[in-house]
C-alpha cells in the first residue's frame, strides 16, 4: 500500500494496485454470474436462509460502521465541539461512501434491483420496518452527498455553490441525526418480527435501541480506526490543523466510546433481566453470548477507558479495531449465527466463496474511491481559499 | 365491508401511511417554524 | 377487486383510504381485530391423513407447477423430511410416532394463511395482502425480491426462485384463491380421498374441529393448532399426536405479527417530532455557551484595555503637565526676553530721540513690534 503516498507518480503496477485490480476482475466475473445465473449460482442462500452475508455484512455492518458521519457532525456542529472540526470531513466522506456501497451491494442481493424505488413510487408498504429503513437510507444518502459536496466544489472551484451548501450545514446535520437514529434502530427492529427464529439471548424488544447505541459505538470507533489508517497512508495529505487535532479526536472519541459502551453493557444486562434470559447463559449459546459481551463490549470499554485516562492514543487506536470487530460480531450474531438457531446444522447457512468475493469487491471499490477522493480533494486538509471560515 | 377494517394489518397500513405523511410535513415545517421563531433575534 | 384497487393507491390514496376507514375501525371494536368474518380456511385432520400425496399432485396440476422429479405416486420421497419449494406449494411429511410402534403419522404442510400475515406486515411494497376470502395473496408485479417475507414467516413457508436471474418470484400456496373466487374447492381439498382436509368458513371449521375433539377425546390432542398461533391462521389442524412431534412449533406464541413491530414503528414519528427539538435545543445551548464565553472574553479584553488606557492616560497627563511647565517657563523666558528687548529698544529710541528729535511715528511702530514679539513667543 506504500504507493498510496504518491498515487499520481510512478508506475501503476504496485502490489496494492495489482491485488485491487485482481479483486475488481473477480468481482466483475461474479457480477456477470449473478445477473445471468441468479442468486443460486453465486450464493448459498436458501429458503430457510433468505438473508446471508450480503445483508449481514454489506447492509447491517456497512450501515453501522458508516455511523461515524452523523456522530462526528453532531459532535462538531450540534454539540459545538469545534475541536473535532478536522475530523468531520473524513467522517462524512466515509459515511457517504459507506452508504453508497450499501445501496450498491443491495443490487446484488435483491431479486429485481431496478425495482428498489418501487416502495416509494409504486406501492408503499408502510407497515414494514424495511420500508422505514429504505426511506431513511435513501434520504440519508442524499443528505450525506450534500454534506460531502463542499469538498468536491472546493476542488472544482465553484465558490458560490459551495457557500450555499455550507449555509445548510446545521439543517443537514440535524436531518442526518434524525434519519440515522431512525434507520440504525430500524435495522435492529427488522428482526422483531421473527421472535421464533432469533435466539432469545439476542432477540429483545430493545433490539432497535441496541442497534442505535451500538451504531454510535461503531461510528466513534470507526472514526478513530479510520484516522489511524489515514495517518499511516495519507500522512502527507494532512494539514497542520488536522495533525494537531488528530490526537485530541482520538482521545475525545475514545473516552466517549468507552462511556457509551458502558451504557450499552448496562442495557444489554437490562435486556437479560427483562426477558428473564439468565438461564440461557449456561448453555453453549450463552457462552457465545458472553464472548460477545465480555470480549467485545466490556473489554473495549475498559481499554478505551485506560487509554483515555493515560492519554494513550496508541492504545485507543488499537482498541478501536477491537470495538469495530465487536460490532461486526454482533451484527453477524443477529443476522446469521443466532438466527435460525433452531434449525439442524444441515439447514444452516455458510456463505459461498463468491458471496465473500462480492463483499470483498465492494469494500475494495470503497477503498479505491476513498483513495481517489482523499488524494484529490480537500478532505484531510483545508482548502487554502476557505481557511479563514468557521 | 368496504370502509371497515377487519385486520390489524390493514389498520396499521392506513394509520402508518397517514403517519408517514405527518412525518414528511413535520420535516418541512420544523425549519420553517424555527425561522419564524428566531427571525427577530439580533 | 381489492387487488386492482390497490394498484392505484399512491401516497395520497393510501392516506385517503385510511382517513375514511379509520373512523369505522375505531367505532367498530376499540382496535381489536378479529379478521374477516366470512374468511374461509381449511381444517387438516392429521389423524385422517394417509400420506398418499394426492393433494401434492392436485396442487401441482391446478397451479401449473413444473412436473416433479419422480411421480406423485412414489412414496419413497417421504423417507426424508421435505419443505415447500418454488415447485411445491405443499408437501406431506411422514413422522414415525414414538412408542407403540404403531402407524406412522402424515402431515401436510403449506402456507397457513395467517389472519395477520407476517409476510404482509414485513413487505415494503405491500406485495402480500389478506383477502376477505381468507387467502394471503402475493403480487409478483411489484415484488422487489428482498426476501424479508421469508425472514418474517414463522412457519418458514415462502420460497424463492433463486435460480432465476432477472425475474425471481416468491412462491407459496395461494389457497387456490382464483378457484375459490370461481366457487371451486382448493385443489388439495378436492383431491383428498380420506377427507383429511375440509374447506369452509373458518368459524365453522373451528366448530367442526371442537366437535371432533369432543367426540373422540382419546384420539385427539385437545388443541386446535392455528386457532391462536401467531394471532390465528386460516388453516387449522387437529392431531392425534403432539404437534411438536410432527414438526410444528408450539412456541410461536399468540401475538399477531403486526403487533410485534408496532412499537418500533410507533416510535418513528415520535423521534421525528422530538429529535429536531432536542437537537436544536442542544445546538442553541452550545451556541449560547459559545456566545457567553465570547462575550466574557470580550469583556475581559475590554477591561484589560481600559486598565492599560488609564495607565496611559495618567502617563499622558504627566507628560502634558511637564510640557505645560516647560511651556510656561519658555513663555516666561520669552516674555522676559521680549521685555528686555523692548526696554532696550526704548532706550535706543530715547537715545535716538535725543539725537534727532521730533517724529512720533517710529515710537508707535516700536510699541507694536514689542507687542508682536510678546505674542509670538
Amino acid at each position: 500500500m506504500s504507493d498510496t503516498r504518491t498515487p499520481t507518480g510512478g508506475t501503476l503496477l504496485t502490489p496494492f494496485n495489482i491485488v485491487a485490480g485482481l479483486i475488481l476482475l473477480i468481482g466483475a466475473v461474479i457480477t456477470v454470474l449473478r445477473f445471468t445465473g441468479g442468486l443460486a449460482a453465486v450464493s448459498n442462500l436458501s429458503d430457510y436462509n433468505p438473508w446471508g452475508l450480503w445483508i449481514g455484512f454489506d447492509l447491517l455492518v456497512g450501515v453501522a460502521l458508516a455511523a461515524g458521519g452523523f456522530v462526528t457532525s453532531a459532535a462538531c456542529y450540534i454539540f459545538g465541539l469545534k475541536r473535532y472540526h478536522s475530523a468531520v470531513r473524513p467522517a462524512i466522506l466515509t459515511a457517504f461512501l459507506g452508504y453508497a456501497l450499501v445501496v450498491f451491494a443491495l443490487h446484488y442481493d435483491v431479486g429485481r434491483p431496478w425495482r428498489l424505488p418501487y416502495p416509494f413510487i409504486v406501492q408503499p408498504g408502510t407497515t414494514s420496518l424495511l420500508f422505514e429503513v429504505g426511506a431513511c437510507v435513501a434520504l440519508y444518502l442524499t443528505v450525506l452527498f450534500i454534506e460531502y459536496t463542499p469538498a468536491a466544489l472546493e476542488w472544482l472551484g465553484l465558490k458560490r455553490a459551495r457557500s450555499i451548501v455550507v449555509k445548510l450545514t446545521l439543517l443537514l446535520t440535524i436531518f442526518g441525526v434524525v434519519l440515522s437514529t431512525l434507520h440504525q434502530s430500524s435495522l435492529g427492529a427488522l428482526f422483531l418480527i421473527a421472535p421464533s427464529k432469533l435466539h432469545p439471548l439476542w432477540y429483545s424488544a430493545y433490539l432497535p435501541v441496541y442497534f442505535f447505541i451500538s451504531a454510535i459505538i461503531a461510528g466513534l470507533s470507526m472514526v478513530i480506526f479510520e484516522s489511524s489508517m489515514a495517518h499511516k497512508y495519507f500522512h502527507d495529505k494532512m494539514d497542520d490543523t488536522h495533525l494537531a487535532e488528530a490526537d485530541g479526536v482520538a482521545l475525545g472519541f475514545g473516552k466517549a466510546a468507552s462511556f457509551v459502551l458502558f451504557g450499552y453493557f448496562i442495557i444489554k444486562v437490562v435486556g437479560l433481566a427483562v426477558d428473564n434470559n439468565w438461564h440461557y447463559l449456561v448453555s453453549g449459546w450463552g457462552a457465545w453470548y458472553l464472548v460477545e459481551i465480555i470480549g467485545f463490549v466490556l473489554l473495549p470499554c475498559y481499554l478505551y477507558a485506560v487509554g483515555a485516562r493515560d492519554k494513550n492514543v496508541k492504545l485507543i487506536r488499537r482498541t478501536s479495531g477491537l470495538a469495530v470487530l465487536g460490532i461486526v460480531l454482533n451484527r453477524f450474531n443477529i443476522s446469521l449465527i443466532a438466527f435460525n438457531y433452531h434449525l439442524p446444522s444441515s439447514e444452516r447457512y455458510f456463505p459461498h466463496w463468491m458471496e465473500i468475493g462480492i463483499s470483498v469487491f465492494v469494500v475494495t471499490v470503497g477503498v479505491l474511491v476513498y483513495r481517489f477522493i482523499v488524494t484529490h480533494m480537500p478532505i484531510l486538509y483545508e482548502h487554502p481559499d476557505y481557511k479563514e471560515e468557521h | 365491508m368496504e370502509g371497515q377494517i377487519f385486520t390489524l394489518q390493514d389498520f396499521m397500513y392506513s394509520t402508518k401511511s397517514i403517519t408517514y405523511l405527518v412525518i414528511v410535513a413535520a420535516l418541512i415545517l420544523f425549519p420553517i417554524f424555527w425561522r419564524f421563531l428566531t427571525s427577530r433575534d439580533e | 377487486m381489492a387487488i386492482t384497487r390497490r394498484k392505484f393507491l399512491s401516497w395520497m390514496g393510501a392516506a385517503g383510504v385510511g382517513v375514511t376507514v379509520g373512523k369505522s375501525a375505531q367505532a367498530a371494536s376499540n382496535k381489536h381485530f378479529t379478521g374477516y368474518p366470512d374468511g374461509m380456511g381449511v381444517l387438516h385432520d392429521i389423524a385422517r391423513c394417509v400420506g398418499c400425496r394426492s393433494c401434492e399432485a392436485a396442487c401441482n396440476t391446478v397451479n401449473q407447477l413444473p412436473p416433479p422429479e419422480t411421480s406423485f405416486k412414489d412414496l419413497a420421497v417421504l423417507d426424508r423430511k421435505r419443505r415447500t419449494t418454488p415447485a411445491e406449494y405443499t408437501v406431506v411429511n411422514r413422522f414415525d410416532a414414538a412408542g407403540e410402534g404403531s402407524k406412522p403419522i402424515y402431515s401436510k404442510n403449506q402456507c397457513n394463511h395467517c389472519l395477520e400475515p407476517a409476510c404482509a406486515s414485513a413487505c415494503f411494497v405491500k406485495a402480500f395482502s389478506k383477502s376477505e376470502e381468507g387467502a394471503v395473496v402475493y403480487d409478483a408485479s411489484v415484488c422487489v425480491g428482498c426476501r424479508y417475507c421469508m425472514i418474517a414467516c414463522p412457519f418458514e413457508i415462502p420460497t424463492y426462485e433463486y435460480d432465476k436471474a432477472l425475474t425471481p418470484r416468491v412462491m407459496k400456496c395461494t389457497l387456490c384463491h382464483p378457484r375459490v373466487q370461481e366457487g371451486k374447492l382448493p385443489g388439495c381439498v378436492e383431491s383428498c380421498p380420506t377427507e383429511a382436509l375440509t374447506f369452509g368458513k373458518r368459524e365453522d371449521l373451528l366448530k367442526i374441529a371442537r366437535e371432533r375433539i369432543r367426540r373422540n377425546p382419546d384420539l385427539y390432542i385437545d388443541h386446535i393448532y392455528g386457532e391462536h398461533e401467531m394471532g390465528g391462521t386460516s388453516w387449522l389442524y387437529i392431531s392425534n399426536v403432539p404437534f411438536r412431534d410432527i414438526g410444528m412449533r408450539e412456541d410461536l406464541g399468540v401475538t399477531p405479527a403486526p403487533a410485534l413491530t408496532s412499537g418500533a414503528l410507533g416510535s418513528v414519528p415520535i423521534v421525528v417530532g422530538l429529535w429536531p427539538v432536542l437537537l436544536t435545543g442542544i445546538y442553541a445551548i452550545s451556541q449560547r455557551k459559545d456566545k457567553v464565553a465570547e462575550e466574557e472574553q470580550a469583556l475581559a479584553v475590554e477591561a484589560a484595555r481600559t486598565a492599560t488606557q488609564d495607565e496611559a492616560a495618567a502617563e499622558l497627563k504627566k507628560t502634558l503637565e511637564m510640557k505645560e511647565k516647560e511651556k510656561e517657563t519658555a513663555v516666561n523666558m520669552a516674555v522676559k526676553k521680549a521685555l528686555e528687548e523692548a526696554a532696550k529698544a526704548q532706550e535706543e529710541a530715547a537715545q535716538a530721540r535725543e539725537e534727532a528729535a521730533p517724529e512720533a511715528a517710529p515710537e508707535v511702530q516700536d510699541d507694536k513690534d514689542a507687542k508682536q514679539t510678546e505674542e509670538d513667543s
